[in-house]
């Protein structure tokens, strides 16, 4: 059976699912645009509390950062390996892809637990309100990611996830590069670009 | 419909696996690069404009291989290019608003 007779074509000859994905992360492009809109708006407008360079780990975010954009290469390595039926590699991949999602989760658990023992909560100034409610909600979107690809590692070890239904794998991939764009500017915006003094080492 | 162009639908005509592993290269060695111009006390007065242009060659990157928009129907970059655009708009709009430059 072709790949198409199993797809949901529109008029346009495409798989209508896959617009419909994309029209969802246009709606996130939204969502996270006004998010670190408000963050680039209230940053540097806080009167007590630690702000930015007082607090934030570069070195330490370098590292989270670099373990998403290796988990978007093992995303794209699943998706081949699953459209060409490799079931073992997609697995692999796939496994990999959420162990390293979920090891980004442990960095910005522990991230956030500090930042409250240093004494910055979501309410104690426009700086903990704006970058919590940013990452929080880049976080909960890599769990939900997490949560997904698991699913889909299930579905392979089940059996039920052939060539045919890499379009599955595809659209999660969507998503899952998706979370990864935005941190990618999450992490210029908010960790790299700030508008408190910058360090002079 | 043409047996190729479902293939494309499918998502089989895509970058090799050669290509993805140069593009996380890439990536990586921007991201070594951006982190070490924030270090750099030379690079502060030139810093936003610098880090935005980095941070945009890796959006540009993931979103045109990994996520195949490189590739894939015109549609698809049109739905997710016109909102960003608006999200970009809202960004700045906003920043200007409130006086952040």
């Amino acid at each position: 059976m072709s790949h198409a007779a199993v797809a949901h074509h529109t008029s346009t000859g495409l798989d209508s699912r896959k617009i419909a994905f994309w029209t969802f992360i246009g709606s996130e492009c939204l969502l996270f645009g006004s998010l670190i809109a408000t963050y680039l708006v209230y940053e540097g407008r806080s009167v007590s509390g630690p702000t930015t360079h007082e607090i934030l780990n570069i070195p330490l975010t370098s590292i989270s950062t670099f373990d998403l954009l290796m988990s978007s290469l093992a995303m794209v390595l699943a998706l081949a390996a699953v459209q060409r039926g490799d079931k073992v590699w997609g697995r692999v991949w796939l496994g990999m892809t959420a162990l390293l999602g979920a090891i980004f989760l442990g960095f910005q658990a522990y991230e956030f637990q500090h930042f409250v023992h240093e004494g910055l909560g979501f309410t104690t100034n426009l700086f903990g309100s704006s970058f919590f409610t940013l990452t929080g909600f880049h976080g909960a979107h890599v769990f939900v990611g997490v949560i997904w690809l698991l699913t889909l590692l299930v579905r392979s070890l089940q059996g039920k996830l052939g060539p045919e239904k890499a379009l599955n794998v595809e659209i999660a991939g969507l998503y899952w590069h998706f979370v990864d764009v935005v941190w990618i500017v999450i992490f210029t915006v908010v960790y790299l670009i700030q508008t408190t003094p910058l360090p002079t080492t | 419909m043409s047996e190729h162009t479902d293939v494309q639908h499918a998502g089989e005509a895509h970058a090799s696996t050669k290509t993805y592993l140069v593009i996380a290269a890439i990536l990586t060695v921007i991201t070594i690069v951006e982190v070490g111009v924030f270090y750099m006390p030379a690079m502060h007065a030139i810093l936003p404009p610098t880090l935005v242009i980095l941070s945009a060659a890796k959006f540009t990157l993931v979103v045109g291989f990994y996520m195949h928009l490189k590739y894939d129907h015109n549609l698809f970059r049109a739905v997710f290019v016109l909102p960003l655009m608006i999200a970009m708009a809202v960004i700045v709009g906003l920043l200007f608003l409130f006086r952040v430059f």
